[in-house]
């Protein structure tokens, strides 16, 4: 059964879709029901994150094994995960309006992170569209997408960790602490996280295949 | 006798008026739920999804239609 991942993605997102709306939440000043979101914005970071660690394992064994494969499925998981980015930034920027006032505040550590991280993967996609010959464009992104995803990690997991920062979670504390959710969400969240993490693998899943049916064409 | 009767009614009343006071608590969307119809909100959301769904599994199936080709050829 090779399709188990999208069948349970699709339970999941459904499960959350319903019972997130429905279950009891914490009642809290300034969030009131948007402490919601936590099951729908969170998670698709998450998948973005899922993605691009698929895409930094993709570019290590298209250096270690020299595979044109590999490379263009390192392609396709920072595409998917670029993607998810997006609606990423758009739901933050909305949950922000109404709980801390603005639609984008450059106090907050973790936002100018996530700019730059998304900075720093439109140029690997830029580099790959700059470099014709098709292995030397394999290796050269290759490490380039290493250094994209320390480079990642470093400003939306460590440098907001280290400041003050809007989000929960951060300025020294770990995240998903008790005085940011309580069991109740946790039913929900922990499941909406898999779900779009295996709904990001599902995507890639079609990304990969259309790729290797265009290369098969032009072979 | 009658007097700390009266007393222990009054400061029973007394406790039970305190009892009934509401705490205020932040604002939340609770008639939302119980009459708001917010049932067939989350249906319409649940079918959006289950659609966009049903259409990535039709998109699935034309690639593997044409990875058949390809590899037939």
């Amino acid at each position: 059964m090779k399709n188990w991942y999208k069948i349970l993605s699709v339970i999941f997102i459904l499960y959350t879709l319903v019972w997130g709306l429905l279950n009891p939440v914490p009642r809290l000043d300034i969030l009131n029901e948007t402490i919601r979101n936590v099951y729908y914005h969170v998670p698709i970071w998450f998948a973005m994150l899922f993605m691009m660690t698929v895409s930094l394992i993709q570019s290590i064994l298209a250096l270690t094994k020299n595979n044109l494969d590999n490379d263009t499925k390192a392609f396709n998981a920072a595409l998917v995960g670029f993607f998810f980015s997006l609606p990423g930034l758009t739901t933050g920027s909305i949950w922000a309006k109404y709980t801390w006032g603005t639609w984008w505040t450059f106090q907050d550590p973790k936002l100018n992170g996530v700019a730059i991280s998304i900075l720093i993967y439109l140029a690997y996609f830029i580099l790959r569209y700059s470099v014709d010959d098709e292995m030397k464009r394999a290796r050269i992104s290759a490490v380039y997408n290493v250094f994209a995803f320390v480079m990642m990690n470093v400003f939306i997991m460590v440098l907001p960790r280290l400041t003050d920062s809007l989000h929960p979670g951060n300025g020294g504390n770990p995240a998903f602490s008790q005085y940011d959710m309580d069991n109740n969400m946790r039913m929900v969240f922990y499941p909406a996280v898999l779900g779009w993490i295996f709904f990001s693998f599902w995507l890639y899943n079609i990304k990969n295949r259309i790729s290797f049916i265009k290369n098969k064409l032009n072979d | 006798m009658i007097k700390r009767i009266l007393t222990l009614v009054f400061l029973l009343s007394a406790l039970f008026s305190s009892a009934q006071e509401t705490v205020s608590s932040p604002e939340m969307a609770d008639t939302f739920r119980s009459d708001g119809k917010i049932y067939i909100v989350i249906t319409v959301i649940g079918m959006i999804f289950v659609a966009l769904v049903i259409f990535l599994i039709l998109l699935e199936r034309k690639v593997s239609k044409l990875e058949k080709q390809i590899n037939s050829k």
